[in-house]
């Protein structure tokens, strides 16, 4: 391992030991950065392997048909993507203007005995399981949605067919609010670390130029932490994607394709669950397999979506400034 | 240093094996059945401590899969096999039926007393979307004298694949052609209408939280849960209330199960078996007893497990039956 060379000369002894041991940490840290790579490797082959009999069977076509029928074994994933992509997006909606606000407020105006009072309560709320949320979906959300919220966005809102059929309760919204509030804790807690990290002197020089204290947060502080509030939103919305038990208790479970927010849906990580145990046919369990690879290949397509979202936007602050 | 590894490892595999030459057989398979197996598998290792049963209730399916792939030395389905599904495996399995389990209709209808009564064909007509209304003539005739809403049905299903969903599916593709043409029965199947919720407690609670809601659910999990639960016709054109000794009397009653034990009963109450799946061959002299000897004490002392649980009892007829089968496991 040491180089006998470095050895033999008096004096460097030490110094060789010590980048002996620098080699040692690169190497192990090394491993375990691959190991990395390895499982996530591992992963796509294994989803490859298992899913090979659908991709044969159903090819391209398995992405754009809406039909999901185990008794004769054809399998489409469409409405399931939808259903992902809808309720993550609706998340995203609620959640975004919520959690930075909030992050803003705990940053940069609140006192700092609440701040730091509410950023617990925050981080507390980042550790219930996803489970829990469920349970309060389905025992006051849902009950809310179908006597309360859906009937009042039929009745002003009804002309949209985003907001028309019968008012169940479970639905795409009721799950889109549900990961809302699941997402909003991440992106506050995130948001308010991004923000806690602008310099003192860019707040004291917007308000030296005769800012007001809005001013200065809104147009200095905000766009200064912008990566960190970016890379807060993704973190929620890759929770929203992959987010399960809560999901498959709200959305309906119902593998269609619905304009109406108000209609019941589903997405793709609620059906691997409920579905995958009692998933008798190889196709079945293959066609299963595919989702979940297609979820993977959602969220590495959304993910690079957000890399190149935040590159531009970089640019574009630095040609700015 | 050597020498407490090597104690820690004699004392490990103690652990793991149990008794020193205990027979250990490991199974996978149903969920709706698992509470019962596991205190067979108890029961009998109190009273045969030499054999240990292990029982993962991993799902119909995974059962199958673990049986086709090996893994186990039995399997556990809340559906037979398919001929396509037997054909994959290198030797044939023999089902077992265990216990019973039945599927009984729930709804939320204020305003209604007394159990509803439905015919297999309204059912199947209402799960298909085309009885929307309560005060349908098909439901009203069904039921004379009383006084149905004009609410809208809301159908409520299973979203997690289930032997609950099949033997619902299977019952009523057996009293609609178009049930049977349309939609089929498996563990999980498209849905012409309606809503899932996840497990029986998923489907209760849309029945229980929607006016005008209708649904399935296990009939142990309405007994437990005192859900109001309907009356349904019979082959013979008699209504039946279901439970335990109703679930029995059908299936004593039904013609329709195969000499190989695969297939249902097409009697009300809405029931099924469930099966264990045993390979026909057993190489291994010792386990091949310890399996048929569990069948015989499971086929006598444990039925009485049964209603306790609330599973309903097998008939004697096909105890009789089965216990002929025992020695075709070579």
């Amino acid at each position: 391992m040491g180089t006998p060379a470095a050895a033999i000369r008096p004096g460097s002894k030490s110094v060789s030991r010590l980048s002996g041991g620098d080699e040692l940490a690169r190497a192990v840290t090394m491993l375990f950065a691959l190991a990395v790579l390895a499982v996530a490797a591992l992963l796509i082959f294994e989803l490859w392997i298992h899913s090979s009999p659908a991709k044969e069977k159903f090819g391209l076509g398995f992405l754009s048909s809406t039909l999901w029928n185990p008794v004769t074994n054809e399998f489409g994933a469409l409405p399931f993507i939808y259903g992902t992509v809808v309720t993550s997006v609706l998340a995203l909606l609620i959640a975004v203007p919520l959690g930075v606000g909030a992050a803003i407020y705990l940053s940069e105006l609140a006192a700092p005995r609440l701040s730091s009072i509410l950023t617990f309560l925050v981080e507390l709320l980042a550790a219930v399981p996803s489970v829990i949320f469920g349970l309060l979906a389905i025992f006051t959300l849902v009950p809310l949605m179908r006597g309360y919220i859906e009937p009042a966005l039929k009745k002003t809102l009804g002309f949209l067919p985003l907001f028309t059929g019968p008012a169940y309760g479970v639905s795409y919204l009721a799950a889109g609010v549900i990961l809302a509030v699941m997402t909003f804790p991440f992106i506050i807690s995130v948001s308010r670390e991004a923000l806690l990290t602008v310099p003192r002197e860019q707040r004291e020089a917007a308000l030296a130029l005769g800012a007001t204290k809005w001013e200065s947060t809104w147009q200095v502080v905000v766009p200064f932490a912008r990566l960190g509030i970016l890379g807060s939103v993704f973190l929620g919305l890759a929770r929203a994607l992959g987010e399960t038990m809560a999901v498959t208790m709200v959305i309906g479970n119902n593998p269609g394709i619905h304009a109406s927010l108000l209609a019941p849906g589903y997405t793709i990580a609620a059906v691997i669950a409920n579905e995958f145990a009692e998933a008798t046919s190889d196709m079945y369990r293959s066609a299963l397999v595919e989702l979940g690879m297609v979820l993977f290949l959602l969220t590495i397509v959304i993910n690079g979506l957000a890399r190149i979202l935040i590159v531009v936007t970089t640019k574009k602050g630095s040609a700015r400034a | 240093m050597k020498t407490i590894i090597s104690a820690g490892i004699v004392a490990l595999s103690a652990l793991c094996a149990g008794p020193a030459f205990g027979q250990n057989l490991n199974g996978a398979g149903a969920t709706f059945p698992a509470p019962i197996y596991q205190k067979w598998f108890q029961e009998y290792k109190t009273a045969h401590s030499s054999v240990q049963i292990n029982y993962q209730p991993i799902g119909s399916g995974g059962g199958i899969s673990a049986m086709t792939e090996g893994t186990v030395d039995f399997g556990a389905s809340d559906m037979p096999m398919t001929d396509e599904q037997i054909g994959k495996l290198k030797v044939r399995p023999l089902h077992f039926p265990t216990v019973l389990g039945a599927d009984v209709i729930t709804y939320n209808l204020p305003g209604v007393s007394g159990a509803l009564k439905f015919s297999g064909d309204t059912i199947a007509n209402i799960f298909l979307g085309k009885i929307a209304k309560w005060n349908d003539p098909k439901i009203a005739a069904d039921n004379p004298g009383v006084k149905l809403p004009s609410t809208d049905i809301v159908v409520a299903h299973r979203s997690d694949g289930s032997g609950t969903t099949f033997v619902f599916c299977d019952y009523l593709s057996k009293v609609s052609p178009e049930w049977k043409s349309k939609v089929g029965a498996s563990t999980s199947v498209t849905w012409p209408v309606g809503l899932g919720g996840a497990k029986n407690d998923g489907v209760a609670g849309i029945v229980k939280q929607t006016e005008g809601a209708i649904g399935y659910v296990e009939l142990v999990f309405a007994v437990q849960n005192k859900m109001a639960f309907a009356d349904v016709k019979n082959a013979a054109g008699k209504f039946v209330t279901p439970s335990f000794a109703s679930v029995t009397a059908a299936a004593q009653a039904s013609k329709d199960l195969a000499a190989d034990f695969r297939g249902s009963i097409t009697n009300a109450p809405i029931s099924s078996y469930t099966w264990l799946l045993i390979p026909s061959q057993i190489q291994d002299a010792a386990k091949k007893k310890a399996i048929t000897d569990f069948l015989g004490w499971m086929l006598t002392t444990g039925q009485k497990d049964a209603e306790p649980l609330s599973y309903a009892p097998l008939p004697a007829a096909v105890v009789a039956k089965e216990k002929q089968q025992i020695a075709a496991i070579k």
